[in-house]
């Protein structure tokens, strides 16, 4: 177990592009932080540096206390699960999860009894001697993750574990990921694009868009104090509601505001209130349901309770504290 | 086909017969003639039902050989055959597996131009190269050697080309998670791509060997000594006696028992074969 730190880490490939640029991170040790953003944002690139996979053209990456730039990533003391799960398709699963440890020479009874600690963990048991093709996608997910417990390393690197898996098996596995990972107590690297899983598993949120940092922190720090107009759109869902100061000119303290944002759930319907919203469409999710409708020239969404009244057109009031303001030339958070 | 008519059905299995029927008649002519006696092909009307000289034949090429046209006994030549048979296939493998390992899997100046060298050599085949490549054996030494008969033929593009196709399938993560099991270079390979090309392999020993047994004109150039006769060039050897009768009923015997080897390779590895060919997924 051991400390992450990316210091102005950076990545330019050759022939100029830029996918990462001045990113610094500090990582607990026993922390679980997820990297998330839209496809593109250089996520991957910034999980796959600290793995080793990608060289750094800038900065430094220390897991503990050692600069691991020149490192390579076997000697790095992480261990990685792949989108795709990359198990190898021709050994059982018990050759697969005792690979890595026999490549370290680590002792016969040892790699036993670790590859049978970390089959019960998974409850993999079962198929220790089928091959990865007999297995499932949920199974298969597990035993890459079962890889990587049994090299009981510094660190966990996930590459958007789950997005192979449906819908239902993705919920399923990220909350055993999260019971996984509070039990080994190991430091935890996770990329993905889905903010869904970001919230729930994260102890720390990074929010990247264009190889930078938008946000570091909590998910509900995020979530209520977004830093930037791209990390509200991003973060939450439904959206934020993003309306162009322009739009509401009355509204006091605008003056430097580009966008002005609200949360869904921070609408509500009252009969006087100063949004007058024509309602275009209704989603219904059982428990609450979604409108859509629009007001001036902007679109906006709320949430209500299922039984609540549905008309044409309504009026909308919010709290004042309830409005996120983002600056006009940088999109930041003004307050 | 979905379709489902019995006029159909019969048309495709008469088209398939005519097909077998026409590939096989000519080992059925040779299968007959290796049975009769001496002047049984020189009467002017071709049995075509097998005689009663079998195993005198047989056993005769098996023994002792044909004398006259100064091959050795045919079991001496299908050893020969299947030295050389086995080192091109083995040796082709063995090297364009490692060349193709190189190119794909590691990044050195020129590698490109590297590849396309190897590409090259596709259009030099031993027929096109065979006087420069018959003095630089000569000059070697390796005239009336097994090393002389297969090493020239070793090189293949080809099969460099099949194996650097078969290693671009193999997804990188693989080779990634490899790396970050503490998998070197060469464990790597052995761990890993030697068992997922196994039935690509399986596919090329079987091209390979055929392709190495039926060679005909470099052994025939390169070997003067009896002792290193294969047995493809044997048998025309015997059929140009030079004074007297070609013995066709032994010749024809000689051609049996050269079909056996790679017959008994491809039945041996017909499943693997099948599957190195159509197999994609890795």
């Amino acid at each position: 177990m051991a400390s992450i730190t990316l210091d102005n880490l950076g990545k330019v490939y050759p022939g100029g592009t830029r996918a990462v640029g001045g990113v610094n991170i500090d990582i607990a040790d026993g922390e679980f932080i997820v990297l998330v953003g839209p496809s593109g944002c250089g996520k991957s690139t910034l999980l796959r540096m600290v793995a080793g996979l990608e060289s750094i053209s800038e900065g430094e990456v220390r897991i503990g206390d050692r600069v691991v730039n020149k490192v390579e990533p076997a000697d790095r003391d992480i261990a990685m699960v792949f989108q795709n799960y990359a198990l190898y398709p021709h050994m059982s699963v018990r050759q697969n999860l005792a690979y890595g440890l026999k490549n370290r020479k680590t002792p016969k009874d040892e790699i036993e009894k670790r590859v049978a600690q970390a089959s019960e963990i998974l409850q993999i048991g079962p198929f220790l001697d089928r091959k990865p093709a007999a297995l499932s996608g949920g199974q298969r997910q597990r035993v890459a993750m079962g890889r990587a417990i049994v090299r009981e390393p510094a660190a966990f690197l996930f590459d958007e574990p789950l997005s192979n898996l449906d819908a239902k098996l993705r919920v399923a596995m990220r909350l055993e990921i999260k019971e996984l990972q509070k039990r080994l107590r190991t430091t935890s690297l996770y990329v993905t694009h889905d903010q869904l899983e970001a919230m729930t598993l994260a102890d720390r949120l990074v929010v990247l868009n264009g190889g930078q940092v938008e946000q570091i922190g909590t998910p509900l720090d995020v979530y209520r104090r977004p830093a930037s107009a791209f990390v509200a759109s991003f973060i939450g869902s439904p959206a934020m509601n993003l309306i162009s100061a322009s739009a509401v000119p009355h509204l006091p303290g605008t003056a430097h505001a580009g966008q002005i944002g609200i949360r869904p759930e921070d609408l509500s319907v009252t009969p006087d209130g100063p949004i007058a919203m024509n309602v275009l469409a209704v989603e219904e999710l059982g428990a609450q349901r979604l409108v859509h409708g629009k007001t001036g020239g902007e679109r906006i969404t709320i949430t209500l309770p299922s039984d609540a009244p549905l008309s044409d057109s309504m009026n909308l009031s919010f709290r004042p504290d309830a409005l996120h303001l983002f600056h006009k030339d940088s999109g930041k958070r003004m307050d | 086909m979905i379709e489902n008519r019995p006029g159909l059905n019969l048309l495709a299995h008469a088209t398939l017969i005519l097909g077998v029927c026409i590939v096989a008649l000519p080992v059925w002519v040779a299968f007959v003639a290796s049975t009769h006696g001496p002047t049984d092909f020189m009467s002017g009307t071709i049995p075509m039902w097998p005689g009663p000289h079998l195993v005198e034949n047989y056993s005769q090429m098996l023994g002792a050989g044909v004398s006259t046209s100064g091959t050795p006994p045919v079991g001496t030549m299908m050893f020969n055959s299947l030295i050389m048979a086995l080192s091109i296939a083995i040796g082709k493998i063995a090297i364009s597996i490692l060349s193709a390992f190189a190119v794909v899997y590691f990044r050195f100046p020129f590698r490109g131009l590297a590849f396309w060298c190897i590409f090259v050599t596709l259009m030099l085949p031993v027929e096109v190269r065979i006087v420069p490549t018959f003095q630089v054996v000569a000059d070697l030494g390796l005239l009336n050697s097994y090393a002389g008969l297969s090493i020239p033929l070793i090189a293949s593009a080809t099969a460099t080309f099949l194996f650097r196709q078969v290693f671009l399938t193999i997804p990188d993560e693989l080779t990634e998670a490899a790396r970050i099991d503490g998998a070197g270079p060469m464990k790597f390979f052995r761990d890993i791509l030697l068992p997922l090309s196994r039935t690509n392999i399986a596919a090329l020993f079987v091209i390979l060997f055929i392709y190495g047994w039926n060679q005909y004109l470099w052994p025939l150039l390169i070997t003067t000594s009896s002792d290193y006769y294969t047995i493809v060039a044997g048998i025309k050897r015997m059929a140009d006696a030079v004074d007297g009768l070609p013995q066709w009923h032994l010749v024809m015997a000689t051609a049996m028992l050269a079909m056996l080897p790679p017959v008994a390779v491809v039945v041996g590895m017909q499943r693997l074969f099948v599957k190195g060919l159509v197999e994609t997924e890795k």
